[in-house]
């Protein structure tokens, strides 16, 4: 573990390159559009270099494990990490996240040329690639958690890149908001791992798992709550319906984020945490019910589509139904105690779908940019005019229908064969695998072939910039070749690589390989008869099939069933609510408020009236008695004297012991009122005379 | 004793009279000398009377005697101020604190 | 009659003393009132002497008689026009005046005669060495006293002078 090399130990490198160049283009180089996209892709492209690095040191070390994390918050035992962890399963997404980010990258120069956010688009890209780099590497469900939201942050700001479109600023809420329904789920699972498990690192929780720590029934919740992330971010049923919508954003975005990456993400977080699913043989077949009903569902509707686009996008939701049934399929047969190659299957098909559906993606862009429209009823006839194009798209096609020998034929199969010890999975699997060819290939004709149903679009139809072309062709190579590193009994080198559990899985040959092939065949030979030849009418099967083909035609009514059921009553509730909020809450706050203004003017005429008149009347009051006091401020210092020593008479007189007094006290009392009636009299005539001689100084 | 103390309270009684109603600011001073006076027979009264021992009150009154004579001559540089800036002494003429 | 030490001599006294005391407050000029007040201080020194304070009495003819009132005498001479006879010397409240200071000797009487308690009175008579004495209670026990009253008098002198002199630049 320790003789890693000293770039594998720091493979967080590879993450941060993207966040270095999202800073720098966000912040010194948005103004000079080449410098941004130069600097983008270089960054990316050593990015790109340090996996593929590191993907040849973990092959060579044969699938040994690097964990280095830095505990960074404690809280009573309970740790949150930072850390990254490398294995197999890390180091080829790693290699499948930066192949594709530089591919798309370098095709983004064509496509974007000429818009005014050019710059702000390759920092989103750079974002995104970081987000989602540092979800791989991430050790513990804590980081796992950050950089998947993220990745969904990215998706937002990348689908709504076009935000002057209404219906792109649409889909990029309705893809957040519904990534986020999922996302609940998954920190739910997360509270109820760390509340249960103590722990968030990854292997730390699958150890208490496989000891059995964990009770089978909190197993089984925790982990159809963590599939629900996966279910929200890599579109499966119940919440696809935000995937198509997606494909307003740029189409480069399309092949990275929503074809090869991030909607990958949900695969590789279950097969990441297929532990837990192992231990839980109930949320592993929810698991696989899941993904085969959204193959199912997403492989019809793509039959009617006539938007590429939107063709591919439901494709993806297959085929991504496809990866998740196999590791559920897997996690099921693990559980029972048999083999199944699922495990392998579901990442192998993740790996070689990634490459051809990026192409795809890539391709069906440098259509559109090519014939301005989306839709392929307007196309046909373009293998002339785009030579490297159609060739690449055609290769994607065949790969992905599982023709042999391409990529797609070798994922296909192993999806397939863990499919076989159950009936209704085999039958259902076959036949998305032929309706897959179908649509497919009904794209190509439609396209590719026939005659130009828009003669004007045609004319101006031309090839796209070598930008643009020469990732189309270094994924067509890896179209074909992916697979190839999987070939049963001839080269199992994935399945000795990627594995789950303590041994790994040998593929061999089997004759569901050969029915595949010849499902696949059917498929196309259909497509071209109907599409090419036109000896098979297609209005008329539509018309045939009227119920079913307006039911795909309309996505089977997801979108209207979720207005209907959801978005219906919680608008009438949110109405509801908003008229509660206006009338009760909003009446109660005014009313507080007027309460409030009338008990102020109520305590405004007390405080003047009362209070106020308290404070004044006392004041007055004083005054008052100073004006009559005033005069006994006579200035004369003799009548101070004279006041003084009657004061001191008369408290003297009340102090007296008179019981002891005989006739003196005769004499006192007579005295006494002699001098008290003398002095009132006195004292009333000087007030008198000083009021009016103090009036007239006054007047004067 | 009792005549003595009643002769002084009389004493002081006269001059306070003349404090309260003398016009003229001499008058009062002379007043005042009474009261003193009428103090002084007090306290030589109680030397002879009261105190068993010793001339603590003789002692006081010569004390009074000398803070009096300190006091008609402040008093007098007094009425002399006055004198100069009223041209007059009589207590009517400066009944300027009035309210 | 009242038994008093002293018998009629302090009785003439007394009458001389209020006497000539009520014509310092009640004459209308007031150079007669001077002489009067010095009749009075003159009495009160007889007084003294009844009393057994001989060097008393001294400082009382020194001091009141031969200082205070000249100095009264020279302040009246000084600013008033004594041939100038007022109607009266006494002011509005001089009835009042004189009701309330009766009262007040009355008051002050009753007090001393009724609501006073005396403490034994000393029989052993005072020293005749009267004067010895003084001399060394101011020299020893009363000698702080003496030196304040001392600053004092320094004090009043040139209080006197600082008031009573005019600025002549």
């Amino acid at each position: 573990m320790t003789d890693y090399s000293w770039l594998v130990k720091n493979i967080y490198i590879t993450a941060l390159l993207p966040l270095l160049a999202f800073v720098m283009i966000i912040f010194f180089l948005r103004w000079k559009e080449k410098l941004s996209a130069g600097f983008s892709i270089s960054m990316i492209l050593l990015s790109w270099l340090i996996s593929v690095y590191t993907l040849i040191e973990v092959v060579a070390k044969q699938g040994a494990v690097y964990e280095a994390f830095y505990s960074f918050m404690s809280l009573r035992g309970f740790n949150l990490e930072i850390g990254v962890l490398v294995d197999p399963l890390t180091a080829i997404m790693l290699v499948v996240v930066t192949t594709i980010g530089a591919c798309v990258q370098i095709y983004s120069v064509g496509y974007m040329h000429g818009d005014p956010r050019f710059s702000r688009f390759f920092a989103y890209l750079s974002l995104f690639l970081f987000s989602m780099l540092g979800l791989v590497i991430a050790n513990n469900f804590f980081m796992i958690f950050i950089f998947w939201e993220m990745v969904g942050l990215t998706s937002y700001l990348l689908i709504g890149f076009w935000f002057e479109k209404d219906s792109a600023a649409d889909a990029c809420k309705k893809a957040f908001i519904t990534t986020r329904i999922g996302d609940l789920g998954f920190l739910v699972g997360l509270f109820m791992l760390a509340f249960y498990a103590g722990t968030l690192n990854y292997g730390a929780v699958f150890d208490q798992v496989s000891a059995g720590m964990i009770p089978v029934g909190i197993l089984t919740a925790i982990a159809i709550f963590i599939f629900m992330g996966a279910v929200g971010k890599s579109a499966q049923f119940p919440l696809h319906v935000w995937l198509p919508d997606a494909m307003e954003g740029p189409t480069p975005v399309s092949a990275l984020i929503h074809a090869a990456t991030m909607v990958a993400a949900g695969v590789y977080l279950v097969a990441r945490t297929m532990a837990l699913f192992v231990g839980s043989a109930e949320a592993s077949m929810v698991v696989a019910i899941i993904g085969i009903i959204t193959s199912f569902i997403a492989a019809t509707i793509a039959l009617t589509q006539n938007d590429i686009k939107r063709v591919l996008a439901y494709s993806t939701v297959s085929q991504l139904g496809y990866m998740i049934m196999a590791l559920g399929l897997y996690g099921y047969d693990t559980n029972l105690g048999h083999h199944s190659p699922g495990f392998y299957a579901g990442t192998f098909h993740l790996m070689t779908h990634a490459f051809f559906k990026g192409l795809l993606f890539l391709a069906a862009g440098s259509v559109i940019h090519a014939i301005h429209t989306n839709n392929i009823q307007e196309m046909g006839g373009l293998w002339k005019k785009l030579k490297f194009t159609a060739p690449a798209f055609c290769i994607a096609s065949l790969s992905i229908s599982g023709i042999f020998p391409l990529a797609g034929f070798w994922s296909k199969d192993e999806i397939v064969a863990s499919a076989s010890h159950h009936p209704v999975f085999l039958i259902l699997t076959l036949a998305i695998a032929f309706m897959t060819a179908f649509y497919m290939w009904r794209l190509c004709f439609l396209t590719f072939f026939g005659e130009p149903r828009d003669a004007e679009k045609y004319e101006h139809a031309h090839e796209s910039p070598k930008s643009m072309t020469y990732p189309l062709i270094f994924l067509a190579g890896l179209s074909v070749v992916a697979g190839w590193v999987g070939i049963p009994n001839v080269a199992p080198w994935f399945a000795s690589f990627v594995y789950h559990g303590a041994e790994a899985y040998h593929p061999h040959w089997s004759w569901l390989m050969l029915v595949s092939f010849v499902i696949a065949s059917c498929g196309i030979y259909l497509a071209y008869l109907m599409y090419y030849k036109k000896s098979i009418s297609a209005d008329k099967v539509a018309e045939k099939f009227g119920l079913l083909y307006t039911f795909s035609y309309n996505k089977w009514y997801f979108d209207e069933l979720y207005d209907l059921i959801l978005l219906r009553p919680i608008m009438t509730f949110a109405r509801w609510m908003w008229s509660f909020d206006a009338r009760v809450i909003d009446g109660a706050v005014n009313g507080t408020g007027w309460l409030t203004i009338k008990w102020s003017d109520i305590k405004l005429w007390f405080d003047v009236w009362i209070v106020d008149g308290a404070v004044n009347g006392s004041g007055w009051l004083v005054e008052q008695c100073g004006q009559i006091l005033r005069f006994l401020q006579t200035g004369s210092v003799q009548f101070y004297v004279l006041f003084v020593v009657t004061m001191t008479v008369l408290f003297a007189v009340f102090k007296f012991n008179y019981i002891d007094m005989g006739f003196e006290s005769w004499l006192l009392v007579i005295l006494l009122v002699i001098t008290l009636a003398a002095t009132v009299g006195r004292m009333v005539s000087t007030l008198r005379v000083k009021t009016d001689s103090g009036s007239d100084e006054k007047e004067s | 004793m009792i005549p003595y103390l009643a002769l002084a309270a009389i004493l002081f009684s006269i001059g306070l009279f003349g404090v309260m109603t003398r016009r003229n600011t001499i008058g009062i001073l002379m007043s005042l000398e009474l009261m003193f006076n009428a103090a002084n027979i007090n306290f030589v009264t109680f030397n002879k009377y009261v105190v068993s021992d010793g001339l603590v009150g003789q002692i006081f009154a010569i004390f009074i005697v000398v803070i009096a004579a300190a006091e008609a001559v402040v008093g007098l540089a007094i009425v002399l101020l006055i004198y100069r800036n009223w041209k007059g002494i009589d207590t009517d003429h400066f009944t300027v604190m009035k309210w | 009659m009242l038994e008093v030490d002293g018998g009629i001599v302090f009785w003439i006294l007394s009458f001389v003393i209020l006497v000539s005391g009520f014509m310092v407050v009640s004459l209308k000029n007031v150079f007669h009132c001077a002489l009067a007040l010095v009749l009075c201080l003159f009495t009160v020194a007889g007084l003294y002497i009844l009393l057994d304070a001989e060097f008393l009495a001294a400082a009382q003819v020194l001091i009141y008689v031969g200082a205070v009132a000249i100095l009264l005498i020279f302040a009246v001479m000084l600013t008033s026009k004594l041939a100038d006879k007022r109607i009266t010397q006494s002011n509005e409240q001089a009835l009042v005046g004189f009701f309330i200071c009766a009262l007040f000797a009355v008051a002050a009487y009753l007090l001393i005669k009724f609501n006073t308690i005396w403490y034994p009175l000393a029989k052993s008579a005072l020293p005749s060495d009267n004067i010895l004495t003084i001399g060394k209670y101011l020299m020893t026990e009363f000698m702080l006293p003496f030196e304040v009253v001392s600053i004092l008098l320094v004090a009043a002198l040139i209080g006197a002078i600082a008031l009573a002199r005019t600025e002549k630049s």
